[in-house]
């Protein structure tokens, strides 16, 4: 089974087609791996269904690096 | 070949008047059609009926436009029976016509909300769906008096106007996604809204219009057709005036 972390850095390499080395837990999604803010959306959409949960619009504002949404999903997560 | 074969259309507001003919003339085209209605259930069930009479795939789905979450339940019933949604045509629409200075505030909120918070609400709800496909065509149906102004619809003007905007906005936004979004703004077409107006107000309007006529429904779909498929795909945020020469 995969870690959080791991899933979350498929996503990011697929959705931003950006190097898995690149993707570090201090990685800001806009500063660090070039996305915009449409990117981010499309992002949390997308942990959204590989985690099976909601991700509120306030809860994913606080989200800017990859560490964030690791926490995040590592705290909320149902299973 | 059929201009719209394989795609998935949900048209607001498809009981009937333009909304209704847009259904009919999409599924002729090949589309599945998702027939959404807020009151009448029949006259909805018999425009999918009579769709799927002509070898059509139609379902009737119920939602107020402006219910959030009964938009998303209608977007994933849709999903849910036919896979995507490729089309999303915002039509629904109400008037309460009014003299700004007799004008209630709930006859200016409930235009509001239905006519131009409810193109809002059903977008944001299809983008998500849309992007993940990156692919949608997003057709609002606004108005003629949205760009000229009508004296007696300071609601409906102002909602109409908001849905020219709001359709600049989302080519804008998704326009990078492969999402298209343009408007239609129908001048005075014969439908159960026109026909509540008096003979005075129809003849006066006549005036106005070069072309010496009414539009019928059927031309307002033919506009819709065109925005929704491959032949336009080269434009979006844009408003086409269906008016007979109204307003130029």
């Amino acid at each position: 089974m995969s870690t959080v972390l791991e899933r979350v850095t498929k996503v990011i390499v697929d959705r931003l087609g950006v190097e898995e080395n690149e993707v570090k837990p201090e990685a800001s999604f806009t500063g660090d791996l070039g996305a915009d803010s449409l990117d981010v959306v499309e992002l949390v959409m997308e942990l959204e269904d590989e985690f099976d949960m909601e991700i509120s619009d306030e809860d994913a504002e606080s989200m800017s690096t990859v560490g964030d949404a690791v926490a995040y999903i590592e705290k909320n997560q149902n299973s | 070949m059929s201009k719209l074969a394989g795609k998935t259309a949900i048209v607001t507001g498809a009981s009937r008047g333009i909304g209704a003919e847009i259904a009919r003339s999409f599924a002729a085209e090949g589309a599945n059609v998702v027939v959404n209605y807020s009151g009448s259930k029949e006259k909805a069930e018999a425009v999918a009926e009579e769709i799927r009479k002509s070898g059509g795939e139609a379902i009737v789905v119920k939602a107020d436009v402006a219910d959030a979450d009964q938009v998303k339940a209608m977007i994933d019933e849709t999903v849910k029976t036919f896979g995507a949604v490729d089309v999303l045509v915002n039509n629904a629409g109400i008037t309460r016509d009014n003299l700004m200075m007799r004008m209630k505030d709930d006859e200016w909120d409930d235009v509001i909300n239905i006519n131009l918070k409810g193109v809002f609400v059903c977008t944001k709800a299809v983008t998500r769906q849309m992007m993940k496909q990156r692919s949608g065509r997003i057709v609002n149906i606004a108005s003629i008096v949205g760009v000229m102004g009508n004296a007696g619809q300071a609601n409906y003007v102002a909602a109409k106007a908001g849905v020219i905007g709001l359709t600049k906005t989302t080519a804008r936004e998704l326009a990078s996604r492969g999402i298209t979004a343009n408007a239609i703004a129908p001048g005075f077409i014969m439908t159960d809204m026109t026909d509540r107006l008096s003979d005075d107000i129809q003849q006066t309007m006549l005036g106005q219009i070069p072309l010496g006529r009414f539009g019928k429904p059927e031309e307002v779909a033919k506009a819709a057709l065109f925005l929704a498929s491959d032949e336009a795909s080269y434009m979006t945020g844009q408003t086409l005036h269906l008016d007979g020469g109204m307003v130029m």
